[in-house]
């Protein structure tokens, strides 16, 4: 019975990759990048956690509080919060991702204006806040108020778009492991974001990702925290639920 | 803002070879870009790259355009007395960027 099942498993894979069968996009990467990415001394990323722990103790706007001020230290009340992100906001009534939430305490509790999305401030915050579930599985919310958002996320992903007519799934699940130019096609986990990537010689968060994959297949890219992004990052976590956290991951 | 990553041990036995490890935080812009409106993004680099132990250079680099942003410098020296290794990177605009670490020598 084990053999059976060992000899399905090491069939070339269609269709979404079973449980047991997913695998981070680490995983499809060179060794030197894996060691780039295990290493804090040589991982770049490990510098917007270093400014993003900076900016967690730096008081604020109108009211001089720094996120230190309500929620103390990181190391404890931070663990495990970005495993459970894109989570229901009772604010705007829908899913925000962790740097929507932090955006959020940012204008209603520091208050200060919020970060521009894919700004330095906001990306190194969100990596210091993820650093701390590293190595945590990722455990989506099990909220029936999020059901609606994760259906949109997941007819999004098998929906064709762009001049190339494809959809995620048409690369993502029918056929990772295969080149695409350069690379490797990869289950597309989001377990390692915000994430140093080579290619932008920068931390950029999933959102900057999807964008990336949907210019890729020429369509029209939706704007940096559009509800469809939101959507689509919470569907890919649903589909994640269970793999480690990599934060601050690096990738090709 | 923290701008740099330096790895030193924090101990090591005189003669022993140690491994110094240092990155800074910097964009690296090649002077070759062009931004939406078409006008060249003005080249700005760390350009110098130099370590200090205990006061005496160890190692310096030159850099240059090609070197990708975030610059990661790897290089080893032999200890010989406890005391202060210094890092120094020099930048287009006139900015420097210093970082140290202590090592202890038996
Ligand atoms: C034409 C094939 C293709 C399509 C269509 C595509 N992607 Fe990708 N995607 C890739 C490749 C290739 C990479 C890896 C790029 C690299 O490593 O340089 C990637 C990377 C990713 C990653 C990053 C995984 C990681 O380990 O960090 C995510 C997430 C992702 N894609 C999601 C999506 C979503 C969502 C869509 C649909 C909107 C989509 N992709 C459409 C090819 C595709
Ligand atoms: C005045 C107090 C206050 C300040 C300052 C503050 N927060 Fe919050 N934060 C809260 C409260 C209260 C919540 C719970 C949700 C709510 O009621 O808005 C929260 C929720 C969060 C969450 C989600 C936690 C979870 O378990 O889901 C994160 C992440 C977070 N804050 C990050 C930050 C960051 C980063 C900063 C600094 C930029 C910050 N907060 C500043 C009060 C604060």
């Amino acid at each position: 019975m084990a053999f059976v099942l060992a000899l399905v498993l090491a069939l070339p894979c269609a269709g979404e990759a079973a449980a047991a069968d997913r695998r981070s996009g680490s995983d499809f990467m060179a060794p030197e990048t894996r060691a780039m990415q295990a290493d804090d001394m040589s991982n770049p990323a490990m510098l917007w956690v270093a400014d993003g722990e900076q900016s967690w103790h730096r008081p604020e706007g109108a009211a001089g509080r720094a996120c230190a001020t309500c929620h103390g230290d990181a190391t404890r009340s931070m663990r495990g919060v970005a495993a459970r992100y894109p989570a229901f906001a009772e604010a705007t009534g829908r899913p925000v991702d962790l740097s929507g939430r932090i955006n959020l305490c940012r204008r209603t509790h520091q208050p200060a204006p919020p970060f521009a999305s894919e700004s330095r401030e906001l990306l190194a915050l969100t990596a210091y806040v993820a650093y701390q579930s590293r190595g945590m599985p990722i455990a989506p919310p099990q909220d029936p108020r999020l059901d609606p958002f994760r259906a949109n996320g997941g007819a999004l992903y098998e929906r064709r778009i762009g001049q190339l007519d494809l959809s995620c799934a048409a690369c993502h699940d029918a056929r990772w492991g295969q080149q695409l130019g350069g690379s490797v096609i990869p289950q597309a986990h989001p377990t390692a974001y915000p994430l140093y990537r080579l290619e932008w010689q920068s931390v950029g968060s999933l959102q900057r990702r999807l964008r990336n994959c949907m210019v890729g297949v020429r369509a029209e890219p939706y704007a940096f925290g559009a509800p469809e992004l939101v959507d689509l990052e919470l569907f890919l976590m649903g589909r994640a639920g269970g793999m480690a956290l990599e934060t601050p991951g690096v990738r090709p | 803002m923290s701008r740099a990553l330096v790895s030193v041990p924090t101990t090591a036995r005189r003669g022993e070879v140690i491994e110094i490890r240092a990155m800074a935080a910097h964009l690296m812009e090649t002077g070759h870009r062009t931004d939406a409106t078409g006008t060249t993004i003005p080249r700005n680099i760390i350009h110098r790259f130099v370590c200090t132990y205990d006061g005496d250079e160890i190692f310096s680099a030159v850099l240059f355009p090609a070197i990708a942003a975030n610059p990661f410098l790897a290089f080893t020296t032999t200890a010989t007395t406890s005391g202060v290794i210094a890092f120094s990177w020099f930048g287009d605009d006139g900015s420097v960027q210093q970082a140290t670490a202590e090592i202890t020598v038996t």
